[in-house]
């Protein structure tokens, strides 16, 4: 169905001389939309033309106004030679789509030029009449709202959550197209931007489609990451969780959460729920479509005469595929163990075998979890009893494995192929058996495909019972290299046709995300949790190897919410029937106490003193609103980097895949060390990047620390000499004491005096035990893939313990051993993290524990510093410093330039490392500083009472309970429903915390929107009163002439601030003020000094809002002290 | 190991003063850290000199970038690239458009040529001032001066407007605009003695009574000519010292005037025929162009150096002027009133202004 789109293109300013002689500029305007162009006059000689055009009408389908931006490209008319470009503007037209977000785009944008910059600005409108879509065939989803925000929006109440949705689309990367040789830099950046904003476009049509085959309306926590894979392509890719969202009127807060589907489907399931009343099956034909690449989805014809099956190179294809496993208990502290599976399978038909006995023992020990084996799946997107399609699964991927080892070295892209059909055959099932549950309508039905992931990072309270546990996951792939002689012929005519041919990819890198994921999965399972929350995915590029990571927090949610069979709730049911106060009762641990998946230290609650709760709690999420914490929370990193020998191929991502579990043990470890040394015991939106580059391995891992009073207080650190004659007991008493010392230091900077309630046992030893286990069984699957987790199950780690054992044994106190220097070192760079100065403090979270009376005062930032190792001889030592004083001197820097904040806290801070050269290291930081009031801070320690906090609960569930009630006579429930009653119900987080602010200042007086920037959801001082849409830019940046430029900063330095540019430009022609959630997804910069070049690549998202100042409402300061309660007090006080 | 880039980029642009001011006074980034950790800024925050470093860096980055719009500051306000808010504008626009009086005092009347700027750099040795920001100094006279020179109305009027200075920085400018106009003769040693701000405001005298835009404000140039009818009606007074009667009477009545009321009467009495002269030829003479430039010169030559030599206090030679002034009118056959006026009363603020050590 068409849409009309109108576009005026009002004038210009500032625009660049053109034309040297006269010192003026000729300009005129290309409007250009799918393959229609206009073109306004010429306005000679200006350099503030005026054009006041007429409206330019395209008359398009919704699909393509989907997908297209607006393309502006103003130009300098020559009257003798070809006209020159002046620059262009690329306007997403996603916003006008959706009633309740913004109905006109109006504003200077600033015009961009991939070579110079920006170069003046155009004062653009443009309009969208819609025009109702009632085909329930159509490929359009216009209407589904985007969020990139990661809690439900304000003025927003979700009524249901339906879970995960992905998507990812494939494509060729026009820079590495053949005709890239010819075009100039312009034109191929230009293309390039142009495909992704395609690309994006269309992403977010598909994952639209999905949410509304599922009965939503929004995606929150939208997170679209691109890969750039160089010759393999381009991967955009996708991932969100679907929910239906009701607006809040501010006058009417409606009493009940409605909108209940009879037939919606359990909450967590992502492809679950389309199961609405009397849907065709024809729709969930359409199904394997719209997940395709752009051109709907064909099987290949390209039946194969395989190449010549040659042993020796499946061989050596699964001697790479060794399947390491790391296991960090994610709950408790520890690694508990690491799981390292050499290459074993030198015999192709082992696998078969080997998937067997691998997945029995898992399946037959653990109630829950194992009993489908994630890792002998490898996609199958097999809808069917569970037995059934184990078995099929097997077969099934293994004949594809089979496929792709014989095809030998490098070959991934023809063996997708070959692998084409057997996917039609794949999709085919998945449809009948979408088919069958659509008719059936029986909820219990588990699909391979459904994930009960959530990239939520915080929840209305009520939602989340319990947190097991950081589960993750990475594998590491070769991507299909082009340059393979076997490949060459199919290879050229997919360059010249590049969006018709790869239709396959999207299904092998849809395989690649799908084995990740059913691992993540069955890691929540093996922790007794239903779900994983604060769900990320992404990825790790260098060269032909590529890292693939996934992470999450196993988690409980609320079965009132998410109803009977989607989950296995299994042995956790009982849990259930006693509601745990919410300001502990995720802490309580969500496994059996009896089976547990890891050694751990369990105590009774320190809060209630009901359920046992872990000594150390890792999570991957925001620090629930109603948590009960000691002090303030700070920052935590540890950073590790691993030294790799060059090489090419299988044997380079064996070496990585070798190395891996390594790194999450020792990131692991660092971080465990320096929580203990600030005196906390649970970890926040933690966050482990692993970066791979040629010669080595960068590890980051990021979290926010914060002493959860519910979690008994953490031990100290003790040190011990290996043996008596390596290093005099003074040296060590010494250490010892630094580190007493620091401890105490940090105590008293956090202020975390934990309230004494459990006098009895004063010091909490906390055992850590490490176990390197390795695993006598190999690769259940025969594929060349690695990875490693952080999490096991436990029929694995009783059952091998090995000769790599590396624990401390069962040692009461925390002991760091002192047996050689590279100890020492360690222990020096654990003490070498400076505290903030006075006045900072710092987290990766949303929120900041402790803080939460803001005052009005936000600078949002991105900073890039990219090192040069000039030491070719450097030790894993030697880089480590390196690396760390990199990231410290970071944080110094940021705290020395926002100095004139203090009182101020950096919060959101996200670190992102990357190796782009061989003796390159990057570190790009995004945060933001806000101010806080100093006073109000001292009071806000205060205890809350337990038993208030579950009268909150109460008041929170009744809700939901009555509809419980009501609806369970219906044999299928509504699955996730976030009740609100109230507007304070809402979110009484953002409610809570906006609440305690002041009303903000704003700069009057000039003629250009102010527009704000955070990463957070929220802008302190301010209310955010409409969502306007999601904002998601790609810009490329080239300069042939650096050194003009100022160099490598120079450049970057700019082109940073033209995005931040183009973006408040965008933000301000919607009328919007602020963008929330703003993060930098991407930022890829390459340099060539000796040709004087540079390119940079920058992807930006987040969420246009219209924030008003909140001004009166919050008069009294005891508001303030309950920020983060507040939305829930109103409630008990009503 | 080095650090091959580094950047970091507000989304409100962040600007120290303190290094913006040692940016205008074309310190080196390195000359610029010095300085700041001389000025115990380490203190804060704990920083080390590789932090001051990158934040010199920094901000220098900043500075450079936004140099181009501080050319038009219109533009600073309604461009998209750098988000600074309002009062952060005013600041980086009044202090890049600030001065060193020592400077200006310079290039004062001289043409703003290739070739002044070619002697910078023996100006920049004379004056301490560094030489980048003699260049900037001298870029932003000439730049004003382009600006103004072919706008209508008030000169200190469109200088605001049009560089959003303040009104003090706008009259300065004025001021230097005037004097490169009519190349007023500054740099002889006899003028050494005066700042810029005793010329500022001689400029602003013969701006607001001796230019075009005196009498009519909708000309071009109006206030940076001088009004040449004017200059003309100028050579009516030399009737005062030419006509022998007259020149005795108005003697006379400024004497009587002045009798008992200062220390030094008998040197005024003395001096008067000569002061007179002095004046009414400076008059006289102003419509050669030559002896426009000449005109501060002049008045230190033929009235403040005898005044001076005769101790007159200032005091004294204000007593003077106004009696002088004031008893051209009651000579009833003076029939110049208004011209005289007009001459007189600039000339006496000026010399007021200048009358000092």
């Amino acid at each position: 169905m068409p849409g009309k789109l109108k576009a005026k293109i009002v004038a210009g300013r500032h625009l660049p001389v053109m034309d040297r002689a006269s010192d003026l500029t000729d300009a005129f305007v290309e409007v250009k939309f799918g393959n229609t162009t206009f073109k306004t006059d010429v306005c000679p000689k200006s350099l503030n033309p005026q054009w006041n055009s007429e409206w330019f009408k395209f008359e398009v389908d919704d699909e393509d106004l989907q997908d297209e931006p607006l393309q502006i490209t103003v130009l300098d008319h020559d009257t003798y030679s070809a006209n020159d470009a002046i620059g262009k503007v690329y306007i997403d037209i996603d916003p006008l789509l959706y009633s309740e977000a913004a109905s006109v785009i109006s504003g200077w944008f600033p015009i961009y030029d991939t070579i110079h910059g920006i170069r003046g600005e155009i004062n653009v409108i443009v309009k969208v009449e819609l025009f109702n879509d009632l085909n329930r065939f159509r490929q359009s989803s216009c209407g589904v709202k985007f969020f990139c925000t990661t809690c439900i929006p304000q003025c927003y109440r979700a009524t249901l959550v339906h879970g995960f949705v992905e998507e990812l689309v494939v494509n060729e990367d026009p820079e590495y197209q053949w005709i890239d040789r010819i075009r100039t830099p312009r034109a191929s950046n230009e293309a390039r931007q142009r495909l992704i904003s395609l690309m994006s476009g269309e992403l977010q049509r598909k994952i639209g489609l999905k949410v509304l085959e599922m009965g939503g309306n929004a995606v929150v926590g939208y997170l679209q990451c691109f890969d750039l894979e160089g010759e393999s392509g381009l991967v955009v890719r996708a991932i969100g969780t679907a929910c239906t969202l009701d607006k809040l009127s501010s006058g009417s807060a409606p009493n009940t959460n409605t909108h209940m589907h009879p037939n919606t489907a359990p909450a967590s399931n992502a492809c679950n729920s389309p199961s609405k009343d009397g849907k065709e099956p024809v729709f969930v034909e359409d199904l394997p479509s719209s997940s395709g690449p752009p051109t709907p989805f064909r099987a290949l014809p390209t039946s194969s005469s395989p190449p010549p099956f040659s042993p020796s190179k499946p061989c050596s294809r699964q001697s790479s595929s060794s399947d390491t496993d790391l296991s960090l208990t994610p709950k408790t502290e520890e690694p508990h163990s690491v799981r390292c599976r050499p290459g074993i399978f030198l015999c192709p038909s082992s696998p078969i075998l080997s998937t067997d006995t691998l997945s029995l023992p898992g399946s037959g020990s653990v109630g829950c979890g194992r009993g489908s084996n994630p890792r002998a799946t490898t996609s199958a997107p097999l809808s069917s009893i569970q037995s059934d399609s184990a078995l099929l699964r097997k077969s099934v991927s293994f004949t594809e494995d089979l496929l792709l080892a014989a095809s030998g070295m490098g070959s991934g892209g023809s063996a997708g192929k070959e692998a084409g059909p057997l996917r039609t055959l794949l999709r085919q099932q998945t449809q009948t058996a979408l088919e069958q549950r659509g008719a059936s309508s029986s909820g219990l039905l588990l699909n391979a495909r459904e994930f009960p992931f959530f990239t939520l990072t915080s929840f209305p309270p009520g939602f989340l019972l319990h947190v097991g546990g950081v589960v993750s996951a990475r594998s590491v792939k070769l991507l299909d290299r082009i340059h393979n002689p076997a490949l060459g012929n199919t290879r050229s005519y997919k360059l010249l046709d590049w969006n018709s041919v790869t239709a396959d990819e999207p299904e092998t890198r849809d395989a690649w995300w799908e084995e990740i994921r059913q691992e993540i999965k069955s890691h929540a399972r093996a922790l007794g949790c239903h779900a994983v929350v604060g769900y990320s995915e992404s990825t790790s590029i260098c060269e032909e190897v590529c890292i693939l990571s996934a992470s999450g927090t196993a988690a409980i949610l609320n079965p009132r919410y998410m109803r009977e069979g989607c989950l296995d709730i299994g042995c956790t049911d009982h849990r259930f029937e006693e509601p745990s106060p919410p300001n502990c009762g995720f802490c309580h641990i969500p496994y059996d106490e009896l089976n547990m998946p890891f050694p751990a230290q369990l105590t009774y609650c320190y809060h209630c003193r009901r359920q046992k709760v872990p000594d150390v709690l890792f999570t991957t999420i925001d620090l629930p609103s109603e948590a009960a914490v000691a002090g303030k929370g700070c920052l935590i990193q540890a950073r590790l980097c691993r030294l790799k020998k060059k090489a090419q191929g299988e044997a380079n991502a064996t070496a990585i895949s070798n190395l891996l579990p390594f790194m999450e043990y020792e990131l692991h470890t660092q971080l465990m060390n320096k929580l203990k040394l600030r005196s906390m015991n649970a970890l926040f939106g933690l966050h482990i990047q692993i970066s791979v580059g040629e010669n080595m391995l960068l590890g980051l891992a990021s979290a926010t620390g914060v002493y959860l009073t519910a979690l008994p207080a953490p031990g100290g650190i003790q040190i011990a000499g290996k043996t008596p004659g390596d290093l005099s007991s003074e040296h060590i008493s010494s250490i010892q004491k630094r580190i007493n010392d620091t401890i105490a230091v940090n105590k008293e900077l956090y202020q975390i005096n934990p309230p004494k309630l459990f006098a009895l046992d004063p010091e909490v030893f906390c055992g850590i035990n490490m176990e390197l286990a390795e695993e006598g069984v190999g690769s259940p699957i025969p594929e060349p893939r690695h990875r490693s987790r952080l999490f096991r199950s436990h029929s694995e780690s009783s059952d091998e313990l090995s000769e790599l054992d590396l624990s401390h044994g069962k040692k009461d106190a925390f002991v760091l051993e002192i047996d050689d220097t590279d100890a020492v070192e360690d222990i020096h760079s654990l003490l070498i993290d400076a505290p903030p100065p006075t006045g900072f403090y710092s987290c990766n979270t949303e929120n900041m524990p402790g803080i939460s009376n803001w005052t009005s005062g936000v600078q949002m930032f991105t900073s890039v510093r990219v090192l040069r190792l000039s030491n070719a001889n450097l030790t894993n030592q030697g880089l480590n410093k390196i690396f760390t004083d990199l990231c410290e001197n970071l944080l110094k820097s940021f705290y020395f330039k926002l100095r004139s904040m203090i009182p101020c806290c950096l919060c959101h801070l996200n670190f992102t490392v990357a190796v782009p050269e061989e003796e390159l290291i990057q570190v790009t930081v995004t945060a933001v500083a806000m101010t806080y009031d100093k006073e109000q801070t001292q009071e806000k320690t205060a205890e809350k009472p337990v038993n208030k906090g579950s009268l909150e609960a109460e008041e929170q569930l009744q809700f939901p309970l009555e509809l419980c009630a009501d609806s369970s006579s219906s044999n299928i429930q509504t699955a996730s429903k976030i009740s609100v009653s109230s507007l304070e119900r809402c979110s009484p987080l953002q409610e809570g915390r906006s609440r305690s602010l002041r009303s903000s200042r704003s700069f009057g007086g000039s003629s250009v929107t102010v527009v704000k920037m955070t990463p957070l959801s929220f802008l302190p001082g301010t209310r955010i009163i409409k969502y306007l849409g999601i904002i998601n830019m790609f810009f490329i940046r080239e300069t042939t002439s650096l050194r003009e430029e100022g160099g490598v900063s120079g450049f970057l330095h700019s082109f940073i601030a033209e995005v931040f540019a183009m973006v408040r430009a965008h933000v301000a022609a919607l009328g919007g003020n602020a963008v929330v959630s703003y993060s930098m997804k991407e930022c890829v910069f390459m340099e060539n000094p000796n040709k004087n070049q540079a390119q940079c690549l920058i992807n930006v998202s987040g969420d246009a809002v219209i924030c008003i100042s909140e001004t009166d409402q919050e008069s009294s300061a005891s508001t303030a002290n309950t920020g983060q309660t507040g939305g829930s007090e109103t409630d008990g006080a009503t | 190991m080095s650090v091959e880039l580094d950047v970091f980029v507000g989304n409100t642009t962040i600007m120290d003063e303190e290094v913006y001011q040692l940016w205008l006074d074309g310190y080196t980034v390195n000359d610029a850290v010095k300085v700041r950790m001389e000025g115990g800024v380490m203190d804060e925050c704990e920083a080390s000199k590789d932090v001051l470093l990158s934040d010199t860096m920094d901000q220098y980055r900043t500075f450079q970038m936004c140099e181009r719009l501080l050319h038009s500051p219109a533009k600073l306000a309604n461009q998209l690239l750098f988000q600074i808010p309002p009062h952060r504008q005013i600041m980086l626009i009044e202090r890049y458009y600030a001065f060193d009086d020592t400077f200006v005092r310079e290039v004062l009347g001289k043409k703003l040529s290739k070739g002044t700027k070619k002697d910078l750099d023996d100006i920049s040795t004379k004056t301490s001032v560094t030489l980048k920001s003699c260049r900037r100094q001298f870029d932003n006279f000439k730049r004003v001066f382009k600006v103004v020179e072919e706008l209508k109305g008030p000169l200190v009027e469109n200088i605001r407007q049009h560089f959003l200075l303040s009104d003090k920085l706008a009259r300065d400018y004025a001021a230097i605009v005037f004097f490169a106009n009519n190349r007023f003769e500054t740099g002889k040693r006899k003028l050494q003695y005066l700042s810029f701000q005793d010329f500022a405001f001689c400029a602003g005298q013969l701006i607001s009574n001796w230019t075009v835009g005196a009498v009519d404000n909708m000309v071009e140039d109006m206030d940076v000519d001088l009004d040449k009818e004017f200059l003309q009606e100028l050579k009516e007074l030399k009737i005062l010292i030419t006509d022998k009667d007259l020149l005795d009477q108005h003697k006379s009545l400024v004497c009587t005037a002045l009798r008992g009321k200062t220390k030094v009467f008998i040197e005024m009495e003395g001096s008067f025929k000569n002061l007179s002269r002095g004046l009414i030829n400076i008059a006289a003479k102003l419509t050669n162009t030559k002896d426009v430039r000449d005109f501060f010169i002049d008045l230190v030559e033929k009235f403040i150096e005898p005044c001076r030599s005769d101790r007159w206090s200032a005091a004294d030679m204000k007593l003077y002027l106004t009696h002088y002034t004031n008893s051209a009118h009651i000579l009833d056959t003076f029939k110049h009133q208004v011209v005289w006026d007009r001459y007189m009363g600039v000339v006496k603020s000026c010399i007021f202004k200048m009358y000092h050590d």
